[in-house]
């Protein structure tokens, strides 16, 4: 756990850089986050998947797994993949300010 | 009189009916169960196939004999729900009206989600083992196998079984060992997961065991196409993994007509439960258990069967209007086949990791540290499975709720969860 100011806001993280407290995000706070993950800019296409783990997060209390966001996003899951490399789910869910996605073990 | 009505007659769906039918008095409920064919398969039993130490015959039993007088069997494929109207469309048996219903259709396989699993070289040099036919055919490709790569691929997660493909590694290396084939086989277990396991004790206790037997491990690899042809895993990031033959755990799903029923299920077929009660989200009267639930816990016989208590005691607490008190704690317990005779078994649940000690007390089995006892465990865990489990009887010292009695933990934890 360490609490940094990131884009002007003091923000609670966990040890992987997720935040704690959802609430703290901001949309300032996700360009933030998404520059220390070398994604700058942030497309519109990037914005639509980060609104939409928000929403998933909102409504339900986690965020999807990344064949689910395929399967309900609308965005194909080759093209999650360009949009944010390695873990689509996880690095989404990192730049929109929610939990890591559950392992379903 | 109310009329149940149970989808699936596995291991949830059998052990829900059976221990329904004995909650329930025969003028307080009818009870229909659904499935679609009349073989049930011993699942666990599938791992051991592919080297030859049992056959597809000592596994499959028909469904309708594990359930008991007084409960009608219908073989059926079931096409939709419609949750509103409290009614289950079948594809040649018309409609069944339901007061409750339980879902208890599992997960299926969905190897065509993943591009080329199924094209050249599936079921040639690219397996799964969980399919009876499955595990049927790599256990002849095994036989013959004498040098090169094996790999062991999960492509995505929720799967059933989730420690099933760690099994699979050490079975294997234990079995080319035995054949004095080891040094020419190279074994890979290349998972989606950034560790051996995602419990972080358990994990790092199986990554050391893959680690001295020789078997690599790729993580954080999310497989995007197989190319039987050209023997290769490629991740949706671009990277490789070649192999001379590939061990898929495929895709997981619900069953198809969960997706097809308006509000029943989720994006991927599960159906969106309560983890405590069992009750699903879409609606009061719609229960789920076992691999059917969109629960984070493993799908696995042992959670069914920790399940099927709390299940039955709140649909009979639905039935007559009362709140449902039962509760699931998440409670995980299997053995892990480690090669040589040998198992161990871990046994955790949403709050407390798989940790060492002893099951189900002070004295018992030894929990994750490899036994001969352990695999004896994993051995009668069969006959458990046909005598006690599907019946819907409690398993002597093995309660839904999970035991905290013998497991080594820090005293200081202790006081914190009984100050709890």
């Amino acid at each position: 756990m360490s609490v940094e100011t990131v884009a002007g806001v003091s923000l609670d993280l966990n040890e992987e850089g997720f935040l704690t407290d959802p609430s703290q995000w901001n949309e300032d706070v996700a360009v933030a986050l998404a520059r220390r993950e070398g994604i700058d800019p942030l497309s519109e296409r990037h914005w639509e998947v980060i609104r939409f783990m928000r929403h998933e997060f909102e409504s339900k209390g986690a965020g999807p797994s990344v064949r689910m966001l395929a399967k309900t996003s609308g965005v194909p899951i080759k093209e999650l993949y360009e949009l944010f490399p390695k873990g689509p789910a996880k690095l989404a869910a990192k730049i929109a300010g929610i939990p890591k996605p559950r392992g379903c073990i | 009189m109310h009329r149940i009505v149970i989808l699936g007659a596995g291991t949830g769906g059998t052990l829900a009916a059976n221990r329904l039918r004995r909650a329930l008095g025969p003028h307080d409920a009818s009870i229909i169960c659904v499935d679609q064919d009349d073989r049930h398969v011993y699942q666990p039993g599938l791992l051991f196939v592919p080297f030859g130490r049992t056959g597809l015959n000592d596994l499959i039993r028909r469904r309708a004999r594990q359930i008991h007088r007084g409960i009608e069997y219908r073989c059926d494929v079931v096409e939709s729900v419609d949750i509103s109207a409290n009614v289950v469309h079948l594809a040649k048996g018309g409609e069944l009206a339901y007061d409750v219903l339980v879902v208890a259709s599992g997960a299926v396989l969905a190897p065509e989600e993943t591009e080329g699993l199924t094209g050249p070289g599936w079921m040639e040099k690219v397996f799964t083992f969980y399919t009876p036919d499955g595990a049927a055919a790599l256990a002849k490709a095994m036989a013959t196998f004498s040098s090169g790569r094996i790999v062991v691929n999960i492509v995505d997660l929720p799967i059933k079984c989730p420690v099933a493909p760690l099994e699979f590694c050490f079975l294997a290396d234990a079995y080319f060992r035995q054949r004095q084939l080891r040094d020419r086989v190279q074994l890979s277990l290349v998972t989606p997961l950034d560790g051996a396991f995602t419990k972080p004790i358990a994990a790092k206790h199986l990554g050391g065991m893959l680690s001295e037997r020789g078997i690599e491990l790729v993580t954080e690899f999310n497989t995007g196409e197989v190319d039987g042809t050209g023997g290769r895993l490629i991740s949706f990031d671009g990277r490789e993994v070649p192999f001379d033959l590939a061990v898929v755990i495929p895709a997981h799903s619900g069953a198809p007509y969960v997706a097809k029923s308006p509000g029943l299920g989720d994006a991927l077929g599960f159906v969106p439960t309560n983890e405590h009660t069992l009750q699903s989200l879409a609606a009061p009267n719609v229960f789920a258990i076992g691999d059917a639930t969109s629960l984070a816990v493993s799908k696995a016989g042992s959670v069914t069967h920790f399940q099927g208590e709390v299940l039955v005691q709140n649909i009979q607490r639905f039935l007559k209007g009362e709140p449902l008190d039962a509760s699931y704690d998440g409670h995980v317990n299997c053995f892990i086949e480690t090669g040589s005779s040998k198992a161990l078994l871990i046994d955790f649940n949403d709050e407390v990791e798989p940790e060492t000690g002893h099951y189900p007390g002070r004295v018992g089995m030894p929990l994750l540290k490899e036994s001969r006892l352990n695999h004896l465990g994993k051995l009668m865990f069969q006959w458990f499975y046909w005598h006690l489990l599907l019946p819907g009887r409690n398993v002597p010292g093995i309660s839904s709720a999970m035991p905290l009695k013998g497991k080594d933990r820090p005293v200081a934890k202790r006081r914190e969860e009984v100050a709890r």
